[in-house]
């Protein structure tokens, strides 16, 4: 008090008051906003962006779509046109990665190859979403007795070893790029499915669902409004590791005996048909798809790890 | 009392899981278009009529889902087709034991290491050893098996000979074949190991033994490592199984002579009893491991035990 005092005085008697203008009051001011708002994606995009090694793993996933769409048109070689004189024809600048047993140009059939476990592998993902997100939606939602019964059920399908069953049923249906998408997905959803009723269980007590419900909305719409939009991270994140695990249980069955027939060509294959090559030195047919394989798995998990760190709102700055 | 009724609980979903996949793997059986002799040379009416009969495959469907359902329960998989004068049970018994071999080695050096290489980059975070363990763990993740065990063979067997290239006979045979199936898991295990050592290592209970005085040694192995050692416990199922699958390809690759390779040689060949009789065995082996860890998994966790001392 007493220094507030001495501190008035001490300013008036150096500063004359008519120094001091009455300023307007501008409404508008306040309301400037001192850093741009940014939405949760924007500033999950900003956080993913500082994370070098998921920007590498996002570029390399870019490039690789560019080549799959593009690739096997920029050469003049055909996917499965056999060039029996000229097999085993080291990398050169005719053909770029090789060709292999049979004199097939194994730049060309690398980039079919990705499109065939690109395809699978986000095809796979993407059902095992979907299905996830309704049944994991729905059990976590609901709750009570639906839910519990939901779940028997989840963790009597989560005993089931799947690659297992997904051996069988390619053994009884034949190999082919619909069934061996549907055998993945088959038993893929049930990890999904339970992240998502996790989330849905933690969200629907929050004040916004409960508003929306006293407003008379629906539960699909508020599962679609509310709950979906905010478990949103968890999904992608899972996604984006299960893309790299169909990759490779793609390969898998390709080195089985049980992958994608011919005329499609895909890297589990191309690996499969080149075992015997590496012994008699002929190291690129088995280098170029193993090395796809592995930097594609790389890259999806380097960014499904940048991704998690960067969608979850605890670590926000 | 409590955790009788969770073991009781949890074996009734495994005797359920169990059941369900004896059914698909029946239904599946049957949905096979043609009969399991229709290939065979000798495509005699009569021979073929006898040969149904002979593995009753004229009965109806029930009739034939009831007696598969009690041979399995006598744990009886029933024959090969392809191979005559051999049941699954008897290449179940000359392969099992090597695949369980080389699981059980793998498995030991998976977890070892992995657990291992976590605490190093966790007590060295952000350390020049850290990042090498991570990157390590990375690339671990990344490789696919197979292609790890190509490059093993490739590199080290027959350029360098530094092991044999094949088969398992010695515990130099084993060498290349567990260093290729064990590097996937011990990565996962070493990721998990290190980010759950992190969070441990920050909670209050670790302040307080630091401020005790106890030795860095007794903090990470007594205090820290017991309860970071839980999430790996959960995932052991899923390693399990993975590794149980790789032995598939690593036993094809390194022509060890386990349960793997007769069972891609019965896919290749569509040995249909064979195919079926190995996936009910290892479904019910896998099933009962997951089982097990979760019992484990209850015995071990620190916040049961609390919970008991204080009943007493």
């Amino acid at each position: 008090m007493k220094t507030a005092e001495v501190e008035a005085q001490h300013s008036s008697s150096k500063i004359p008051d008519e120094w001091f203008q009455l300023k307007e009051k501008d409404k508008n001011a306040s309301e400037v906003v001192s850093r741009p708002s940014l939405s949760y994606w924007q500033d999950a995009w900003r956080r993913l962006r500082k994370n070098k090694m998921a920007m590498l793993g996002l570029v390399f996933l870019v490039i690789l779509s560019f080549m799959a769409i593009f690739g096997p048109v920029m050469t003049p070689y055909e996917v499965n046109k056999q060039d029996l004189p000229n097999q085993y024809q080291a990398p050169s600048s005719e053909h770029w990665f090789g060709t292999d047993s049979a004199g097939r140009d194994v730049f060309t059939r690398t980039w079919y190859g990705a499109r065939i476990s690109l395809f699978v592998g986000l095809v796979a993902a993407l059902i095992d979403v979907f299905i996830g997100i309704i049944y994991g939606g729905i059990s976590g939602y609901k709750g009570g007795r639906t839910d519990n019964i939901m779940m028997r059920i989840i963790e009597i399908l989560y005993g089931i070893p799947s690659l297992l069953v997904t051996i069988l049923l390619l053994v009884v249906m034949g190999p082919s790029l619909f069934t061996i998408i549907l055998a993945l997905t088959i038993t893929g959803w049930v990890g999904m499915a339970r992240i998502v009723r996790g989330q849905v269980l933690q969200i629907k007590n929050y004040e916004y669902v409960l508003a929306s419900q006293s407003f008379g909305g629906k539960t699909a719409r508020i599962i679609r409004k509310h709950l979906l939009p905010n478990t949103m991270g968890p999904i992608i994140v899972q996604m984006t590791l299960s893309v790299p695990s169909a990759i490779f249980a793609e390969a898998f069955l390709s080195f089985i005996g049980l992958g994608i027939q011919s005329p499609y060509a895909s890297w589990g294959v191309m690996a499969n048909d080149s075992l015997g090559a590496i012994l008699s030195g002929n190291w690129w047919t088995l280098f170029f798809p193993a090395f796809f394989i592995s930097f594609t798995m790389f890259a999806f998990n380097v960014l499904g790890d940048g991704l998690q760190d960067a969608l979850d709102p605890k670590l926000r700055k | 009392m409590d955790m009788l009724r969770y073991m009781l609980r949890r074996l009734l979903i495994a005797l359920v899981t169990l059941w369900i996949i004896v059914t698909i793997t029946f239904i599946l059986m049957v949905t096979v278009p043609g009969s399991p002799f229709s290939d065979e040379r000798s495509s005699n009416e009569a021979v073929q009529a006898n040969l149904e009969a002979h593995y009753n495959l004229d009965d109806p469907y029930y009739m034939q889902y009831l007696l598969y359902l009690k041979n399995i329960s006598m744990l009886d998989l029933g024959p090969s087709i392809k191979q005559p004068n051999q049941t699954v049970n008897d290449l179940l018994g000359r392969g099992f034991p090597i695949s369980f071999e080389l699981g059980m080695i793998t498995i030991i050096f998976a977890v070892v290491s992995g657990v291992v290489l976590g605490i190093i980059s966790a007590l060295r975070h952000n350390g020049v050893l850290d990042y090498l363990s991570m990157g390590f763990a990375v690339l671990g993740i990344s490789i696919p098996n197979f292609i790890l065990a190509t490059l093993f063979i490739q590199k080290l067997a027959a350029d360098w000979e530094f092991f044999p290239v094949a088969t398992w006979s010695s515990p130099m045979h084993m060498v290349l074949p567990v260093a290729a199936l064990a590097t996937g898991p011990m990565a996962i295990i070493a990721r998990l190991t290190r980010s759950t050592m992190l969070e441990v290592l920050t909670q209050d209970y670790i302040k307080m033994a630091r401020a005790k005085g106890l030795s860095p040694w007794k903090i990470t192995f007594k205090h820290a490592l017991r309860n970071a050692l839980m999430p790996v416990v959960t995932i052991m199922g899923t390693l399990l199984a993975g590794i149980l699958t790789g032995t598939f390809v690593i036993e094809q690759i390194f022509a060890i002579p386990g349960m793997g390779k007769y069972f891609v040689e019965s896919i290749n060949q569509r040995d249909y009893p064979v195919i079926m009789g190995t996936t009910v065995f290892y479904s019910t082996f896998l099933i009962f491991m997951l089982l097990l860890v979760d019992i484990v998994y209850g015995i071990i966790d620190p916040r049961i035990k609390l919970h008991k001392k204080g009943g007493e």
